[in-house]
């Protein structure tokens, strides 16, 4: 079909879209002042946005009948990146900028755009840390921010109690985490899929009650306040220091979690995971222990969030029950899903899209739910395997030889 | 020749009031093809199931008899332990990885024979290094051998079908097997796949002293195959012996084409 007769489909789409919301667009009834307010430039808005939905649409069911998707690789802007690329001069310049860029941030950027960068960085450590489970393991984890909690609490009452500081906390609360890791994989290890997800999302809410009802461990619904920055050397930064502080390292950290995904990834391990994901019945055939699998995968993902946990305590310096609900949950597995289930680089740009953007778009705070719902909508249609979608590795073949690259 | 890898006695398999299989008794001889057949419902795949330790029998014995090594009783094993002892299968309805590819399928099947754990993988020292190039290399022998090294970096879903079978030999290889249990190998294949699948059980057979166990509807291929024959009705063995006497045999030909012949 040509683009001028999908317009004309569409275009019919958008009228019947007008004619149908009609009484509630563009009618709008004053009960008090019993006034009727003809609306007219809503039918304009309702027939735009509908013709251009139902457009593109049409065009991606055409091209899923065709069999030919968006490939970025093949397409105008793609072609010139990868010919680029093959340059070195042009990638390591590229690569060098980028890192200049981000060590430079900070000191260039506004305190508050400093802040809200080591969210996102945080959110990424935890998406990095919820794909090992849901995009290699594939085992559906609703219930993650639990073990963020339990993170950033291990943190804030050990430090309450005995003054351990950022940097003893960082490694406990990645292994307090771990071992909740081990306390919830072990009931769960022969579920999967829904009743797997059910039973995750069941603990995440019971750590969240405890941590709301144990009011001499956890100081109830009120929180832990006045958790300390952490500190160079013993030396204490002031507050615009510190906000710098703490964004260098969360950038070191988010770093070493991606060097630690990248290897686990393509290593044993990890291609027994992604079996797992595959087939399960088919992957203990193969010799693996599924048990031994799990586990592992609970562990490493709850370490990870563990560590986010520490962090985010320190940057906040003040956490309460209130930051680790489902909803948190939520957001970090949209940040896996949007960005691309499995994919490292995927979950980078997720995590700036979900967590960036609503801080930038305040002014439109009140349809940020919305637009996330249409957004997953319209992923989920175009593109289901997320923005940047995994790719496995491939391997070069020489002849008669078969190497890595 | 005629050692024993496989021994079998008086095998329950219970489900409810179903006896899906009741009191088979079968031996497997090391280098020895031994074909399993039956029509549909048999039992035939719940007796490889049971095998394989994706069911634990009711009772019974199953010993497996690792070349030159005591015998094992593996009742109620977990699947991956029976595959670690040397028994590896493949599946009737085709279970790969399908997005994962050629290479990877069979680089997991090598997981039984490795050890590199998740310490290794992060450090990777020298050790894990050249297992991993180990692993590679030896995959790649395997899908040469089996005739997929063209398919290597493909993923396994976009394989033509004939050759989703042949990776799911060449996966059941990769984990060293002295038994290899192959669930229908040629439903689905055309005559002249059914050929090639042939010569390659031959070869494998001949070249690697696999001893093989088959459950199989291709007559033609248990026929070409097969050293000695075993035939499942409704959950019961109904006659044994080499494929000459079986097809010749009465009960064989009642349980397949029915009273009136």
């Amino acid at each position: 079909m040509k683009n001028i007769d999908i317009l004309k489909k569409a275009s019919i789409n958008g009228l019947l879209g007008v004619l149908l919301t009609f009484p509630i667009t563009v009618v709008k009834v004053n009960t008090i002042d019993k006034i009727i307010t003809w609306r007219w430039y809503m039918m304009g808005l309702v027939f735009g946005v509908i013709t251009i939905i139902s457009f593109l649409w049409i065009k991606q069911n055409e091209r899923q009948k065709n069999g030919t998707t968006f490939d970025f690789k093949k397409s105008k802007i793609g072609m010139v990146y990868s010919k680029k690329m093959e340059n070195p001069l042009f990638s390591k310049g590229l690569l060098l900028t980028i890192i200049i860029l981000v060590l430079i941030y900070p000191f260039i950027a506004s305190p508050y755009a400093t802040s809200i960068m080591t969210s996102a960085i945080i959110y990424m450590i935890l998406g990095l840390g919820l794909n090992i489970i849901v995009g290699l393991g594939g085992l559906l984890n609703l219930g993650y921010a639990a073990f963020f909690g339990i993170g950033a609490y291990t943190f804030a009452i050990l430090n309450q109690n005995f003054g351990v500081s950022f940097w003893f906390a960082l490694p406990l609360g990645g292994i307090v985490s771990g071992l909740f890791g081990v306390l919830i994989g072990l009931p769960v290890l022969r579920l999967k899929g829904d009743y797997l997800a059910i039973v995750t999302l069941g603990f995440g809410e019971m750590i969240r009650i405890t941590t709301e009802n144990f009011d001499a461990l956890t100081n109830g619904p009120s929180g832990i306040a006045n958790i300390p920055k952490p500190s160079l050397f013993g030396h204490m930064f002031g507050y615009l220091g510190s906000i710098r502080y703490i964004y260098l390292i969360a950038v070191a950290l988010v770093l070493l979690i991606v060097f630690l995904v990248w290897r686990m990834e393509n290593s044993r391990i990890g291609r027994s995971w992604v079996a797992m994901r595959e087939d399960d019945i088919a992957c203990e055939s193969m010799g693996i222990d599924l048990t031994k699998s799990k586990m592992t995968l609970f562990i490493v993902s709850a370490f990870i969030a563990g560590i986010a946990g520490v962090l985010f305590a320190a940057k906040t310096t003040f956490i309460n029950p209130q930051s680790f609900t489902v909803w948190e949950s939520i957001i970090i597995l949209c940040i896996v899903v949007l960005g691309g289930k499995g994919s490292v680089r995927g979950v980078i740009l997720g995590s700036f899209v979900l967590i960036l953007l609503p801080e930038y778009l305040r002014a439109f705070s009140q349809y940020r739910m919305l637009i996330f719902g249409f957004l997953l909508i319209v992923m989920m249609v175009f593109r289901p395997g997320g923005i940047i979608q995994n790719v496995r590795k491939i391997y070069t073949i020489k002849g008669d030889e078969i190497s890595e690259q | 020749m005629n050692n024993k890898v496989l021994e079998i006695k008086n095998l329950l398999m219970q489900f409810g009031g179903l006896k899906a299989v009741n009191n088979v008794s079968l031996d497997a001889n090391q280098s020895e093809i031994t074909a399993l057949i039956g029509p549909n419902g048999a039992g035939k795949t719940t007796f490889f199931n049971c095998l394989t330790g994706v069911y634990a029998p009711t009772s019974g014995d199953i010993n497996v008899i690792p070349p030159g090594k005591k015998p094992l009783k593996v009742n109620g094993y977990k699947a991956n332990k029976i595959t670690n002892i040397g028994v590896a299968r493949t599946f009737q309805n085709i279970r790969l990885f399908q997005n994962m590819t050629v290479l990877e399928n069979v680089m997991i099947g090598r997981h039984s024979v490795t050890k590199a754990g998740l310490w290794n993988a992060i450090i990777r020292d020298k050790k894990s290094r050249e297992e991993e190039e180990q692993i590679i290399h030896d995959s790649y022998e395997i899908l040469k051998k089996i005739g997929l090294a063209e398919f290597a970096n493909e993923f396994a879903m976009n394989l033509p079908y004939g050759a989703q079978r042949l990776l799911e030999i060449a996966r059941a290889l990769a984990t060293d097997p002295f038994l290899l249990l192959l669930d229908e190998p040629a439903a689905g294949m055309n005559p002249q796949e059914t050929i090639g699948l042939i010569s390659t059980i031959e070869k494998l057979k001949y070249e690697h002293n696999l001893s093989i166990l088959l459950i199989e509807h291709d007559m033609h291929l248990v026929m070409n195959l097969s050293d000695k024959c075993y035939v499942m009705d409704y959950g019961k063995l109904i006659a044994k012996g080499t494929p000459n006497e079986i097809t010749n045999n009465p009960d064989v030909i009642k349980a397949y084409l029915g009273d009136d012949f």
